[in-house]
């Protein structure tokens, strides 16, 4: 068992929810409550990664950010390291790809409140910071916790991207995933079926767990 | 009114859960930052997964320092060096791969030959594949027909592959085995290909068939040098180099280091 490999792992879900999960929250509010100009664009961009190969985020991460773009360039003459090959980069390829488990999820949460719940909540008095945290929230949370375990378990399943411009580093950049192709090409089957045999556990935990989550949402709303 | 009931039961509810979900994610935070120093990171042509290890094992225990080892195909790293990974020094499996980085300004100075590889044919238990140095049981098994997959690294990115690919053209059989052929990303992964019976047979590094992964999996051949373009395997510390990555690329130019290179199977420069 790698369990630095791990601790990356854990870390960058970890990470990937602390920063998308307000993020995350507040977009697919957004897109629940209100309409706008180029709703429809941003609802397409934020689905994007569902249905894009990893390598097509990868490819453009390494043309963008690589130590031969020019803001990969400009990032190595300030002496720092560049984002590919780095677990910042990784975080940044995490959050962008995890976008949809979490934005779908939070909108359909706070779709399914009724209107006139909301604008009771205003004719009470209540400023909109409060409907959001004593109205709004408490009923959307299952939704919310439902997308941050997504995010949480997918985060732990990402390869492609992490292959890619994780490049394998030990201790920062290779994750559980990545560890098991590694310890398959190393020929150590006993390794890698230590590690495969965890992450079955966590998903299949996670989606247990998605799945309680949502028929309680339902029971309470039914 | 239902919807209110429901909001109240709730209200207590996320307080714990997120808590919780704060304190996981604050306390994977901090871990990150308590990594501290890091070993060097050192990027090694595949060829080098049974042999390298054993090198850096035994440097660690020799100089009390250790060296991180990341393998792969020797385009691949390349690739990954030139958009900017923290390597400190690159193994290849060839020296047109390191020479591109010397090239482009990268490494501190050309570097020199480590190892020279050796080419296997390999054909897995249970396999119609005869193996020799000629490939003469390749090729009546192609004519008749029995090549369903064929296993070598992929040309582009595997020096490995490379070599595999002149060695067939330069007997003929490119054109015939080529709609059979699995490309591996690494050699690495073309050995997996081939010493789990997914292919019938393939054009491996020696040092791969060595190795204990391969024991009593199935036959081979050494192919003679003279066959191919020479596997000369160039190592090039790259400019970032710390003194230990210094240290190590010393250490592979000794004796000590060149016997367990030779005992799996690489030549070593006089």
């Amino acid at each position: 068992m790698d369990w630095a490999a791990l601790g990356v792992s854990l870390r960058l879900g970890a990470g990937t929810l602390l920063i998308l999960l307000p993020f995350g929250v507040w977009l697919g509010r957004l897109l629940a409550v209100h309409s706008f100009r180029g709703k429809l664009l941003v609802e397409a961009l934020v689905t994007m990664p569902l249905v894009l190969p990893p390598t097509v985020l990868g490819f453009y991460l390494l043309v963008t950010f690589g130590a031969r773009s020019p803001l990969g360039e400009a990032f190595q003459a300030l002496g720092g390291q560049s984002l590919p090959f780095s677990f910042q980069g990784l975080l940044l390829a995490s959050v962008i790809a995890n976008l949809p488990f979490v934005v779908q999820p939070v909108q359909r949460g706070f779709e399914a409140i009724p209107r006139d719940v909301r604008d009771a909540a205003a004719c009470c008095g209540l400023s909109p910071w409060q409907r959001f945290v004593r109205v709004e929230a408490p009923l959307a949370w299952p939704s919310i916790l439902t997308a941050a375990i997504l995010a949480f378990a997918h985060t732990l399943g990402e390869f492609g991207v992490v292959l890619m411009v994780g490049g394998n580093l030990p201790g920062q950049t290779r994750t559980l995933s990545v560890a098991i192709y590694d310890r398959m090409q190393a020929f150590d089957d006993r390794g890698a079926g230590v590690m495969a045999a965890t992450l079955l556990t966590i998903a299949l935990a996670t989606l247990m767990a998605t799945t309680a989550l949502s028929r309680r949402a339902g029971e309470r709303r039914g | 009114m239902p919807g209110e009931t429901s909001a109240a039961a709730g209200t207590r509810r996320p307080a714990p859960a997120i808590g919780v979900f704060v304190a996981v994610a604050l306390w994977c935070a901090v871990a990150a930052r308590v990594g501290g120093q890091q070993a060097p990171t050192v990027a090694a042509a595949a060829s080098l997964n049974p042999a390298l290890p054993e090198v850096a094992e035994r440097f660690a225990r020799t100089r009390g320092t250790k060296v991180q080892l990341v393998f792969g195909a020797s385009g691949t790293l390349t690739r990954q060096i030139q958009d900017g990974a923290p390597f400190e020094m690159f193994l290849a499996a060839d020296e047109e791969f390191p020479n591109r980085l010397t090239a482009a300004g990268l490494t501190r100075d050309p570097g020199v030959v480590y190892a020279i590889g050796r080419l296997v044919i390999f054909s897995p238990a249970g396999s119609a594949l005869s193996t020799d140095a000629r490939l003469d049981g390749l090729a009546r098994l192609v004519k008749t027909g029995g090549v369903t997959r064929f296993a070598i690294a992929n040309p582009e990115v595997a020096p490995y592959g490379r070599a595999a690919e002149a060695l067939l053209r330069a007997r003929g059989l490119w054109d015939a085995l080529r709609p059979t052929l699995v490309l591996g990303d690494s050699i690495t992964q073309a050995a997996q290909f081939a010493a789990t019976g997914n292919a019938v047979g393939g054009l491996l590094a020696y040092s791969l068939v060595l190795s204990p992964g391969f024991a009593n999996r199935g036959t081979y051949a050494l192919i003679p040098q003279s066959d191919h373009p020479p596997l000369r395997q160039r190592m090039v510390l790259l400019k970032r180099a710390s003194p230990t990555a210094t240290q190590f690329y010393d250490y592979l130019q000794t004796a000590a280091a060149r016997a367990i290179l030779q005992r799996h199977g690489f030549a070593v420069p006089q």
